[in-house]
């Protein structure tokens, strides 16, 4: 317990853990669409675009926030634009527009010699630099980005499922895709300071994963990634304590530990369930749960005898 | 009542530049079961896009049942996409896959589905005989059950025209014909149904009408009439048999192999 307790007589702990949970969180909820989306190097991108966007926000002596949330916006609605007549995809868009906004930001920072901000907590991360203010902007983009995903909840599934079928069926997918650059934009520019442009994309990408392989239902992954993303961003805090570690990195490098051992463990058990399956029917058959990579031509081959069972009882059922 | 549940009125578009379908028109009638053959690339899907109101047009007019698709109501429209452009790995149920044809007329903002919906569901499920996995991950059915989850996703809404995008793709022969049977039952009872496929058999025996369709139409009626070597030579370009057994047809293509 002590150890539990010790950190938090310090206030720049107890900052820093709140902010940890709340991005943690905040990014593991968004981390899912992103990852069901196929971009999951959007975070990366935008962040360095935030970034480009905040040193030029400078220049016009503006707010940090201001200038990352104008770029960063314009970012994600051309990455939008860019990918929708299909001719290019999403991981080409994200490389030509965000790394353009990122070099806007380095163009400016080498040509006027009086710049003076230093860009290097918005670069690594400074988790125990958090103060009030910056607790005030994580807990409100996070408080909204909650209700908005849970008042688009449907029509936000349906978009990342099935994009066209979802237009046909009447969702306004434009909308959505709006929504959604507004929410991912506002979050990565929320925990930019925090995890740092460098370290971003993990924390998006690793609880969304981990959570993919524990889960084959949506609603149950979205609420397991999130959990799981806060649980990393504290864990990670504590162990950057008593490490004495940088605490973005040791957030991060803690989430890639949790995501191997639950790999592992998945590979364990699907080699087992294999073993039983082979020693029950004496052949190899199937290996059946649905996870990345996990093609309908695979399953195609592997599928047959455990669902004959159900579909022929439903084709005696009569259908027609 | 409208006469044509699809009308087509000197339509052209494509993609970019490119004109695929060029001033066409083309009439399916209220309770209609089309089939739409053509070979790869003749725009069977884009014809589709356009009447599903997905595809940008640059001429003419497209009106469902009397009226601009923008105006129908959500739902009136039930769409099947290829099974082969299905995220099969994606973390939905059949019972998810299902509600979401729900998503668009129903304007509940709670995320999870109520009673009402759960209900609705189950029955549908159970008249597609797939409510035995209806909380089964998506790839652990079989492809005759992924083709009626999404069929029931479709149907859900109650829909006055159902367009599937070929249903009869990649199924073996006896789910393939359960499925065209099953089409064949909700036509009956009034559903406007058109289809694209490659099957020229499968359509020759279970559809009453058929449009054969290369950049534009060749012919259309009941197989009987249409499925002639003429029409099917100018629509696939190759010598092509058809043997006639009683009420039967059988085509064939009659290039022969070069080994």
């Amino acid at each position: 317990m002590d150890t539990l307790l010790e950190p938090l007589q310090f206030e720049f702990f107890r900052h820093g853990l709140l902010a940890a949970l709340m991005v943690g969180g905040l990014c593991g909820l968004i981390g899912v669409y992103i990852v069901l989306k196929g971009m999951s190097y959007i975070g990366h991108g935008l962040s360095h675009a935030a970034f480009g966007g905040a040193v030029v926000g400078f220049t016009f002596k503006l707010n940090f926030y201001v200038g990352a949330a104008v770029v960063g916006l314009i970012a994600a609605l051309l990455i939008n634009q860019i990918t929708r007549g299909g001719k290019i995809k999403s991981d080409a868009a994200i490389g030509i527009v965000t790394t353009a906004c990122f070099a806007l930001g380095v163009a400016i920072i080498s040509r006027l010699r009086h710049f003076t901000q230093s860009f290097e907590a918005a670069l690594f991360g400074n988790i125990l630099g958090v103060d009030n203010s910056d607790l005030l902007v994580i807990g409100s983009v996070t408080g909204a980005t909650v209700v908005v995903m849970f008042l688009t909840y449907r029509a936000m599934l349906f978009t990342t499922f099935d994009l066209d079928a979802a237009k046909v069926f009447g969702i306004k997918t434009g909308r959505m895709q709006l929504v959604f650059a507004c929410i991912l934009t506002m979050a990565i520019i929320a925990s930019m300071n925090i995890v740092g442009v460098t370290m971003i994309a993990a924390t998006l990408v690793v609880p969304a994963v981990t959570a993919r392989l524990l889960t084959n239902s949506f609603s149950r992954m979205l609420i397991l990634s999130t959990c799981l993303g806060a649980t990393i961003g504290v864990a990670g805090m504590y162990l950057s304590y008593y490490f004495n570690a940088a605490s973005g990195a040791t957030i991060v490098l803690f989430g890639a530990c949790v995501f191997i051992i639950v790999s592992a463990i998945n590979y364990i058990k699907e080699r087992f369930i294999l073993r039983e399956q082979t020693h029950r029917h004496g052949h190899l058959v199937h290996t059946h749960r649905a996870g990345p990579g996990h093609t309908r031509d695979s399953h195609a081959h592997e599928h047959d005898h455990e669902h004959h069972a159900s579909e022929d009882a439903s084709e005696r059922g009569g259908t027609t | 009542m409208p006469a044509s549940a699809i009308e087509i009125r000197n339509i052209t578009t494509g993609y970019n530049t490119s004109v695929v379908l060029d001033k066409l028109s083309l009439d399916i009638g209220v309770g209609q079961f089309a089939g739409i053959v053509g070979p790869t690339g003749s725009g069977k899907t884009t014809l589709l896009k356009t009447m599903l109101g997905a595809q940008p047009v640059y001429g003419g007019e497209i009106r469902l049942f009397g009226q601009p698709i923008q105006r129908l109501p959500a739902g009136s429209i039930g769409y099947v996409p290829q099974l082969e452009s299905v995220d099969w790995s994606f973390p939905v149920t059949v019972e998810q896959v299902i509600l979401m044809g729900l998503y668009a007329t129903d304007r509940r903002l709670l995320p999870w589905a109520s009673k009402q919906e759960k209900a609705k569901v189950h029955d549908l499920a159970l008249r597609l005989g797939i409510h035995d996995c209806l909380h089964h991950h998506i790839i652990d059915i079989s492809g005759g059950q992924q083709q009626r989850a999404f069929l029931g996703r479709a149907l859900i809404s109650n829909p006055k025209l159902l367009i599937l995008d070929e249903p009869t793709a990649g199924v073996d022969i006896k789910t393939q014909h359960d499925v065209l049977h099953l089409l064949g039952a909700l036509n009956r009872e009034g559903i406007t149904i058109v289809l694209t496929t490659h099957d020229l058999n499968a359509v020759a025996s279970h559809l009453p009408w058929v449009i054969c369709f290369n950049q534009g139409l060749i012919a259309q009626g009941r197989p009987r009439e249409i499925f002639t070597e003429r029409n099917l030579s100018d629509t696939y370009g190759g010598d092509i048999v058809i043997i006639r057994h009683g009420e039967h047809l059988l085509i064939a293509n009659n290039t022969p192999l070069k080994l």
